[in-house]
């Protein structure tokens, strides 16, 4: 169109555009926990890892002025938070879910604590790869900046898929999540499996949140994940344990964020608060067509404690 | 999430008042020097509302005999209640600055009648006649800056639309937006302002994807009015869009694109308060200022800015600060439904209540109050 706008067309294109914008930290962290669970641990905690990722990787960029270092850092900061959920809930008697919570309120404490002083500075951005080179609509030119972590989100979910059908190690951890007695009568130790499991689940959040600081909305600031991160961990019960449920899951997340926003902008005004919570509506929604009294959820492990 | 209860002040706190509620007794604590509470819903470094009153008690802290102290992201609730009488028993303020917007009725209201001999102020409240004499609401005409925004943006747009990042529909809100508008309009009649609501005061994500939809839907000129607007200002900036600030100057975020800005001045104000009451004046218990009481103050133009947007810009400027003054909304305007808002005729200049109980969008707002 002549005045440089594309009309009803803005919404489709929000919520395509949205769903490669904003699923990033939904992908990342539903996949971590998707392989925490599968090892039969729960870890509520990782609101609090995307928080302290988000936080540490601005702080880094900030510092060295590479915003790939940053990434790094967020995903070792993850990996230590999810060794300390993991070697806490190794203890006698410990309930995953409650440490989890634990370390939900630690981490975004922590971060908002260490992170005051990175609000006001502006630190270097992860890039964006040009995927709408070919299209002469700036509109759809800028839905199709991609950020590279976004790409390896997409292809980590087939990658874990066949790895957890097919290797040795996705063999192992479902074991632990199925049956620890059986692991353990493997030679296997159940605690091991699963604080690796727990740690790359923190690696995969920490990154998860390096996204959000520094690529999209891409700066540190408090209110940053307004829960995204918890949502994420419910996402991953909605998509079955399932990494390429998962996906597709965090991709319609990510639309729907941007659903609300995008109606305003072409005059659909009434109701945006309703729209404004389509990613809640959606879980509840796909959660009460999918539950049932009469089994357990279908792929869910056996060893969770919701399940046990 | 809200996670601001249990914040360290508490804990530290709570230790505090064991040990020095034994050793001098309950009133041992306090100082002879005067204590001043700063109370803030979000974070004090958000380059917005926040920052723009921290900044207001960072001048406090700088004069003598005086000590601040400051507590950040207090709910809306009844945590606030807790926090005053916790900075009045144990921290010995007597005047407390409660800067949130919801705050102030029922909690501040309660506080102020139980504590009838300490001064409340609260930035932003509707003060009447019914309400304790120890409290007091002080807010900007900061519409008269947005006003002067919304002419540089209405200059500077090349597509005739104008975007406006908004959190909730409440009367300042509004007032802000129309008042953009109809500045916009004052230097392009052809403007259209577009509002989108995120729902809260601080949604990046949200914010984020607003500004997206914006500039997809051609605007090419944003402003926002939420805490923190730094989300805004950089994702506009990078798409290529101007923008205008508000709460604080972000200029440094966005050097070439920020335009100009609609900017608190609490630095001058809070230290006013002081001095009136240091010298036993009292604060009006309604207390409002424009530009001209220096209550508010606009950002330098930025480099995009013409000399023609320029020129209007400090006409208009300069009728505010005129003892004449200037009103923004004047009679014969419509609202973006068609409806006449104020009758012909009809001057409401900028201190007329009914303008802080406004609960519609002017005509040339695209967008919805519901």
């Amino acid at each position: 169109m002549a005045d440089g706008s594309i009309g009803l067309w803005t919404v489709p294109l929000a919520v395509f555009g949205g769903a490669i914008r904003v699923s990033t930290p939904f992908l990342f962290v539903s996949l971590g926990e998707c392989i925490t669970e599968r090892s039969g641990r729960i870890n509520l905690g990782l609101e609090g890892t995307l928080v302290m990722g988000a936080m540490s990787a601005y702080g880094i960029s900030y510092l060295s002025g590479s915003p790939w270092l940053g990434v790094i850092a967020a995903g070792i900061t993850g990996a230590l938070l999810g060794a300390l959920h993991a070697g806490i809930c190794s203890l006698p008697r410990v309930n995953d879910i409650a440490v989890g919570i634990a370390l939900m309120l630690f981490g975004t404490g922590l971060a908002f604590y260490l992170g005051k002083p990175l609000i006001e500075p502006t630190a270097a951005r992860l890039p964006a790869i040009d995927f709408g080179w070919w299209s002469d609509v700036p509109q759809v030119r800028a839905a199709l900046r991609i950020n590279v972590l976004f790409l390896i989100g997409i292809a980590l979910a087939p990658v874990l898929y066949w790895a957890f059908r097919t290797t040795r190690w996705g063999l192992l951890i479902r074991t632990a999540g199925e049956s620890s007695d059986a692991a353990r009568a493997m030679g296997y130790s159940v605690l091991a499996i699963r604080l690796r499991a727990t740690m790359i689940g923190g690696f995969l959040s920490g990154i998860g949140g390096s996204f959000l600081s520094l690529f999209y909305p891409g700066s540190w600031n408090e209110g940053l994940s307004s829960g995204q991160g918890i949502t994420a961990v419910a996402l991953v019960i909605f998509a079955r344990w399932d990494p390429m449920l998962c996906l597709w899951a965090s991709l319609a997340f990510g639309g729907a964020a941007a659903l609300g926003p995008a109606l305003q902008s072409v005059g659909v005004t009434s109701g945006y608060h309703l729209f404004n919570a389509a990613p809640y509506i959606l879980t509840l929604a796909i959660m009460i067509i999918t539950c049932s009294p009469k089994r357990t959820l279908t792929g869910a492990p056996a060893e969770l404690s919701i399940t046990r | 999430m809200e996670f601001g209860r249990i914040s360290r002040r508490h804990l530290l706190q709570g230790g505090a008042a064991l040990t020095l509620g034994s050793a001098f007794g309950a009133g041992g604590a306090r100082a002879a020097d005067t204590t001043i509470g700063f109370i803030y819903v979000g974070s004090r470094d958000d380059y917005g509302y926040n920052q723009a009153h921290a900044q207001g008690a960072a001048a406090l802290k700088k004069i003598a005999g005086l000590k601040v102290v400051e507590e950040e992201k207090v709910p809306e609730t009844d945590a606030v209640e807790k926090t005053i009488e916790s900075m009045i028993n144990l921290d010995g303020a007597s005047l407390l600055f409660p800067t949130s917007f919801g705050y102030y009725n029922p909690h501040m209201i309660k506080m102020a009648k139980k504590f009838p001999k300490l001064r409340f102020e609260h930035c932003g409240g509707l003060w009447s006649d019914t309400d304790p004499k120890n409290a007091g609401s002080y807010f900007g005409y900061i519409d008269e800056a947005q006003y002067i925004s919304g002419i540089v943006a209405g200059y500077t747009s090349k597509s005739g639309k104008i975007g406006f990042v908004a959190a909730k529909p409440i009367p300042q809100v509004l007032r802000n937006i129309n008042a953009f508008a109809l500045g916009a309009k004052l230097a392009n009649p052809k403007t259209t302002t577009q509002v989108i609501f995120t729902g809260d005061w601080s949604m990046p994500v949200k914010e984020a994807e607003a500004t997206n939809s914006l500039i997809d839907q051609g605007v090419d000129v944003l402003t926002c009015h939420v805490d923190g607007p730094k989300t805004m200002v950089e994702n506009a900036a990078r798409r290529g869009a101007m923008v205008c600030g508000y709460h604080v100057n972000q200029s440094p975020l966005a050097p070439k694109a920020y335009l100009t800005g609609a900017e608190w001045n609490w630095e001058a104000l809070y230290p006013k308060f002081v001095k009136m009451i240091a010298a036993g004046e009292a604060i009006p218990n309604f207390y409002r200022g424009g530009l001209k009481e220096g209550v508010v103050k606009t950002s330098p133009y930025g480099e995009a800015v013409s000399a023609e947007a320029r020129k209007h810009a400090d006409e208009i400027k300069a009728k505010f600060l005129s003892t004449e003054g200037y009103s923004i909304f004047k009679g014969g305007l419509m609202n973006n439904k068609g409806k006449t808002v104020i009758a012909a005729g009809t001057d409401r200049g900028q201190k007329d209540p009914e303008l802080e109980k406004m609960d519609y969008l002017v005509k040339g707002v695209l967008g919805a109050t519901s």
